[in-house]
Parts: structure tokens; sequence; C-alpha cells
């Protein structure tokens, strides 16, 4: 038995209305790698966040190497050996790489010699980084190496690691396990925090697995099988969507050579996409986050506009169209950001469902707002997708991630589409409100919509789509059926590892 | 029109005591705007600066001590807006605005004694050699001190947000205060900082004009300096060394219309005296076309570290 790390004692930490970790206890030995399993709201972000500082706990204690450890702030806890990885990248675009890196450090070495040490440190550990790179050019995969290093810099005894591999192309996991397993081997502990149970089976020696901010039970993860690891997540058994056969009718939607530039200065581009969606089909559309999903999803929307035969809905050509003509021929889209792209974040949820069913559910007469029917409708979006809310007339930031996504995407599915583009239709929903997101999909091509679904999550794309094609930067691989696709050809599809460059596969 | 009535070497001359003003609020807004903050009320502090410079300085004598105070009134009027903003979370671009108003109008109210008054000069410096030169001496090296303590000033900033720690955190803030708090750095604190820095920058370009270019008290005396300065920040792209390069051009060009006016141009005055501002306008929409290059992510966003 290894000597034990962190132990952590009745950790409680309440907010106004929440209790995000109750009670909390368990320990880490040196060397080992510990997950952290738990949906969206179970309390591991709150929990990582006191064990570095982030955030103080009202009760318990914590005991780092023996002494009692209760760091104040993050500075404290890298003082003490503690160092994490954040899983929505605490970088800054506009900066390289190595004035990051030394961002992070508490006295970093001149500039030249940090930059050698860079070097230095991630051809160790086999993660190449080009120091003088300004961040916001690199793709998700080696920013997420700009923070481990920044980590490794520091010779921390645990790294914590929120979902890092929620970015990553299969081949860029590997290595990133590479990493992890030779730190281990240095005796480094460290604290894994995902959602993803095959990973967990196939990287950690002890798992801690928290529900509504409880530890309801530890289990060591290679004994255990990913369906009972799920199975105490969600705290009961869940029912994996359904997929009806389908008839596939004509082409619904097709695009032709589409070419477009991205509107943001560190977006990508799009070059020469070609692709048709049938109806009743579902097309899958995987690739790491920044290679062009976003502005794929902006050109069909509407948002941005291009020549007018590029993009044509049943042989209409729309490229010119702005999205409200789009969207009265039946062309709908549901992009990735919920608040502020998806919804107004300071307006209703009935003013919201106004905002993009106006036309097609005939909310507006003369130019007037018909509100009962607008509320009607927002009721109906409710109902149907389980959104927990007091009622249609809360604010939309008012809602959680996971109830606003189910709001978004059930108002565009509510709106009867011939078409529906989504980005990232799962994204922060824990596993029970992503199976119905997911029926959702299914159910409406099988009554003969055709559904693009643009999204990170692969598993996600593997369940419900009948074809499958990768995005890497600005570019789409070939299309095939998703049926006889291997774990290897979707990650050469998707870019490989290193390939950032590789474009046709 | 006669342009042999133009002098080349008091041209130069004057260029740079009119940049000076200019360029010592453009600094110091652009290192206010490195660290995220918007703040609107460099005309409010200009003229506060103006105003309770020429007064100490009347007082006492000292121009030097009217320097000081300038930057101190000014600094501490730009706290109120860093309170305001970073502690209470008002609204950035209306408590800049509003600060503009407070600084026009408690200027007017202190600088109503000290109007026709004469203040005392601040001495032109002789360096040796160099001021002796033939043409260069009196064009470039026969001005007081703060000309070339602007200049300098420039240099300073480059290098500390270049090459320093602090530049660094600073730089940080601004790009991205959640991440900059992630790490455990104080947003807020920085800001507060950057603030009184823009402050004491800003009532020292104030104090300039009212005990130099001026030089004497007249309400609104700054004529929209501070708010000229606000946009050489933006055609600087958020850069030191464009920063000096826009004050001097639009110093250029209005001391360049001053003297086509006394050369008796066949322009109308009043399209002459409106140039550097019609011109300001022009680059801005020229560089707003070419897309905001440089400005911080989170240049005016409100930041609470509540989660």
């Amino acid at each position: 038995m290894t000597d034990t790390l962190l132990t952590i004692e009745g950790l409680t930490k309440a907010y106004p209305g929440v209790v995000a970790n109750d009670d909390v206890s368990f320990t880490i030995a040196e060397g080992e790698v510990h997950a952290l399993l738990g949906e969206n709201g179970a309390g591991k972000s709150t929990l990582v966040k006191m064990i570095y500082g982030l955030v103080k706990p009202d009760s318990g204690r914590m005991t780092l190497r023996g002494t009692a450890f209760a760091p104040n702030e993050p500075r404290a806890a890298r003082a003490a050996g503690v160092a994490m990885v954040f899983q929505h990248f605490s970088l800054f675009n506009a900066l390289n790489v190595a004035e990051n890196v030394a961002l992070g450090m508490e006295n970093p070495p001149a500039m030249r010699d940090l930059a050698a040490r860079i070097r230095e440190v991630s051809e160790t550990y086999g993660l190449p980084l080009d120091p003088y790179r300004t961040v916001g050019e690199l793709s998700a995969g080696e920013r997420q190496r700009v923070e481990i290093i920044r980590c490794l810099l520091q010779d921390p005894r645990l790294l914590i690691m929120d979902e890092p591999t929620s970015v990553l192309t299969p081949q860029e996991v590997d290595i990133l396990f590479e990493t992890l397993r030779k730190l281990t081997g240095e005796g480094v502990a460290i604290l894994y925090i995902s959602h993803k149970l095959e990973e967990i089976r196939a990287l950690c020696d002890q798992a801690t697995i928290l529900r509504h901010g409880r530890n309801v039970g530890t289990c060591v993860p290679s004994q255990t099988t990913a369906r009972e690891m799920a199975e105490m997540m969600v705290g009961s058994a869940f029912q994996p969507p359904e997929r009806a056969a389908r008839a596939l009718g004509d082409v619904a939607l097709e695009i032709t050579s589409l070419s477009a530039k991205s509107p943001s200065e560190f977006g990508t581009s799009l070059k020469d996409i070609s692709l048709t969606v049938r109806a009743g089909e579902i097309l899958g559309l995987g690739g790491v986050a920044g290679n062009g999903q976003d502005e794929l999803l902006a050109a069909l929307s509407g948002e941005l506009r291009s020549a007018a035969g590029t993009i044509q809905l049943k042989g209409k050509p729309v490229g010119r169209l702005g999205p409200g003509a789009r969207r009265r021929l039946g062309l709908l889209t549901a992009p990735e950001e919920r608040l502020g792209h998806a919804a107004a974040p300071e307006m209703s949820l009935t003013e919201n469902a106004i905002l993009t069913a106006a036309q097609r559910e005939g909310l507006v007469r003369n130019g007037f707002l018909n509100w009962n029917k607008a509320r009607g409708f927002a009721e109906a979006i409710i109902e149907r997708f389980d959104v927990r809310t007091p009622g249609p007339a809360t604010v939309a930031r008012a809602l959680s991630g996971g109830n606003l996504q189910k709001f978004v995407i059930g108002r565009e599915v509510m709106q009867r589409p011939e078409v529906l583009v989504v980005n990232q239709p799962t994204w922060g929903v824990d596993a029970s409100a992503a199976a119905a997101i997911r029926q959702a999909l299914l159910d409406l091509a099988a009554n003969g919509a055709a559904v693009l679904v643009i999204s990170q999550d692969l598993d996600e794309l593997m369940e419900i789509s009948d074809r499958f094609g990768a995005l890497n930067e600005g570019r789409l691989s070939d299309i095939r059926p998703t049926r006889r696709l291997s774990v290897e050809e979707i990650g050469l599809m998707m870019g490989g590892a290193h390939g950032m460059e590789v474009a046709h596969v | 029109m006669d342009l042999s009535s133009i002098n080349p070497i008091l041209l130069v001359a004057s260029i740079m005591v009119s940049a000076t003003p200019i360029l010592l609020a453009a600094i110091g807004e652009m290192v206010v705007e490195k660290a995220g903050v918007l703040n609107l009320g460099v005309e409010g502090m200009m003229i506060t600066g103006a105003v309770v410079a020429f007064a100490v300085a009347v007082n006492t004598g000292s121009p030097i001590l009217g320097f000081a105070f300038g930057a101190f009134g000014a600094a501490a009027l730009s706290l109120t807006f860093g309170v305001l903003t970073q502690i209470l979370l008002s609204n950035q671009v209306a408590t800049g605005l509003g600060l503009t108003l407070v600084g026009l109008g408690l200027s007017s109210l202190i600088g109503k004694p000290y109007e026709g008054v004469k203040a005392p000069s601040l001495p032109r410096l002789d360096i040796p050699v160099l001021s002796d030169l033939p043409v260069l001496g009196r064009m470039i090296f026969s001005h007081d001190i703060m000309v070339y303590l602007s200049l300098l000033l420039v240099v300073a900033v480059w290098a500390f947000l270049k090459y320093t720690r602090g530049g660094l955190i600073l730089r940080a803030v601004g790009e991205s205060h959640d991440s900059a708090h992630a790490l455990g750095y104080k947003v807020v604190r920085v800001r507060l900082l950057a603030i009184l820095f823009g402050g004491a920058c800003a009532g020292m370009g104030g104090a300039y004009l009212s005990l130099v270019r001026v030089p004497q008290w007249t309400e609104g005396v700054t004529a929209g300096a501070g708010w000229i300065a606000l946009a050489i920040v933006v055609f600087a792209s958020w850069r030191a060394g464009r920063v000096a390069v826009g004050a001097y051009l639009f110093g250029g060009i209005t001391v360049l219309q001053l003297n086509l006016q006394a050369a008796g141009a066949a322009v109308p005055v009043a399209l002459l005296s409106a140039s550097p501002y019609v011109i300001t306008i022009l680059v801005l929409v020229f560089i707003s076309a070419r897309g905001m290059h440089g400005a911080p992510a989170s240049l005016g966003r409100p930041f609470h570290a509540s989660s």
C-alpha cells in the first residue's frame, strides 16, 4: 500500500438554495489516478475548487501529506504542490504560450529560459509545443498541452484534471494517457474528473462517485462495468435511446462547394464543403472544437451568407437568404452557445420562444404579438421536454445549462422543421436529459425530417447518426455510414493526433 | 495664400508642444484599457487636472508642484470611477460619461477665481550641446521637461507591458479576467491601479494644457482633447509606440491648420478648425473597416468573482 497524499474529511459547501457538497470524504494515495465521477451538478467542480483554493468549504478538513491543508487562494494550493488543468481553459488567447505559462507560475524565470524549459518538458512528456506561438491560433488539444505544461513546471504532487478529454481526438487521448501514466510513475497523484466511463476504466485506479453533492460510493474502475458505474451516478437504470428503422426520402439539404470566411479573428474558415442530407436521415459531423463547427452552423442558419446555389433546401437555393427567410422555408438551427446565441439571457422563456418561432407558429399577427399563443407554445415545450423551471415567465439566465439546452432544442423540434441543424445538442447536459434530447432528434428523423448533428461527443454521434463525417481545419472528411466505422478510422477522419495539417483522409 | 510665412522650425516645435497633452492622456488611457477597463471620463479628468494644476501653480509659484497636484487631483477623481465600476459594478460607459460631466462642472467651479490670472511658466530646458545645434536645437531640443517626460513615459509603458511581470499580469487581466481570477490574480486591484495611473496621466495632460500650451485658465480649456485621446488609443490598436504616432499626427494637424489659417489659405476657417476632428473620424472609420485588431478581449466587461 502506498502512502496517503490527500485526505478529505466531511467537506461541505452550501450555496444559497443548493448544497453543492454534503459531507464528502475520500483519500488519494501518492501516484494514484483517482476518478471523480458524477453527473452535471453533482458537485465535482465545487469539490475540486475547494482543493485548489478557489472556494472555501463551510466545514470539513483536508490533510495533505499529514499536515492540515486549507488553501485560501490558488497560490497557496500551488505552493503546497496542487496543480489544476481547467475544464474551460484558463488561457489568454492574445498572449503566447510562454507568457501563458509564466502567468501560472509563482516565480517564473526570464522568458528565454522559460521557453527553453517549456521545450524541454514538452518533449520529455511527449507533448510538443512551440513556446512563441499565440495561444489563439492553437487547436484545443494544443491548448490543453499549454495548461498541462504550466502545471508540470511546478513539480506538482497532485494534478487535478477537469474533463481533460472532452476536446480531444482519440489519438490525442492516447497521448494524454501516456503522459499521465508517465507522471504517476514518478509518484504524482492525479484527480481525474470525467463522465466518460470507458476512459475511467482504462486509466483510473480508484473512483469516487458523487450524486447530488454526496459521496455515494467508491469502486475500482477496472473491476466494475461501465453500466454499474453509470447506475451509481444516476441512481437508477436509464434508457438508451431507441432507434426505429426509417425510410430515407429525397435529398432535403444539399451543400455544394461551400467556402466561407470566418467572421471571428480566431475562427476557422470553411473550405470547399459538400454534403447532402436526406429526409429521414441523421448526419453526424464530428471533429475537435474550433475546426469550423460554429462557422458551418452560421452558414446554415443564415448568419453567414454564401452564394445562392451553395446551399439548397429541397432543391431551392437559399445561400443568400437570411435566417428569417430560411426558417419560413423549414430550415431551423440551434447553435452551441445557449446563453447569448440560442437564447437571450435576460428575456423570459416566452419571449425567447417568440424569437425563433414567431413565423412558423403564427405567434405574430399584423405586426402584433399574440402573447397567449406564445405562452402556450412555451408551456408546450416545457411540458414535452421536461424543462425544470417555475414557468414560461422565468428568464433564460435563471435556468441551469441542461434545462436551457432542453428548451432551446425543444423550441426548434416543436416547430416541425424540414431540416434541423444542431451544434452540440447535449453539451453540459446530464445523462438522462441527454438521452431525452437524442430521442427527440431520432423521433424527428423518423417523422421524415432531415437532421444534421454537429457534436464533439463521438459516442453520441455513433449512437444516433446514420452517416458520419468530421470537420478538420474547416474541411470536411469523406462521409461514411456509421455502422462499419472503427474508432481508429474516426480518429483519422478527425485529423489524427498531431496532424493539424492533415486535411483529406 | 503665403506658405513661406510658415516657419518649419517653429512648426515642428509647436507640434511637439501641442501633441504632449494628448499623448499623456492617451498613454494613460491605453494602460487602463489594456487592463480591460473603458474609462470614457478622460476629458473630465484632464480638465480637473488642468484646473487643479493651475490653481496650485498660481498659489505656490511652482509649476512642478502644479503638475504633481494636477496628476493627484485627476487620479482622485478617477478613483471614484474605479470604486463605482470595479467594486459597485456600475456600467463603465455611463459612469465614464458621468465622470466627464462632473469634471467639467467641478473645474469651472474651482477655476472661477483664476480666470485671467497668469500662471508661472515651466522653464525651457537648456540641454548642453543639443540645444545649441543649428536647426534641430530649436526644433526638438529646447522644450520644457514635460515634453521629454511624456516621450519617456511612452517608452516606459511599452517596456513595462512587454518585459515585466506586472505588465504581463495587467495584459492578462484585460484579456480574460475570468482566467486571471482562476489563476489567483487580483483582478479588481490590478484594474484599480491601472485606473489610478490613467487618471494621473490625464491630469498631467490637462496640467500641460493650462500651464504650458494655452497658458491660462478658461472654462472648457481641454476642448475635446480627452475625446481625441480616447480615439487615439483605438487608432493605435492599443500599442504604446503607435499612441505616440497618433498623438503627434493629431498635434501636427492641429498646428498645421492654425498655420494655414494664418497664412490665409483659401479654405473656410471653420473647416480648417474642424479638420483635426474630421481626420480623426476618418482614420477611425478606416481602422474599424480593417477590423478591430488588438482590442483587449475583456475591454469594458464588468467582472465579479461570483464563482
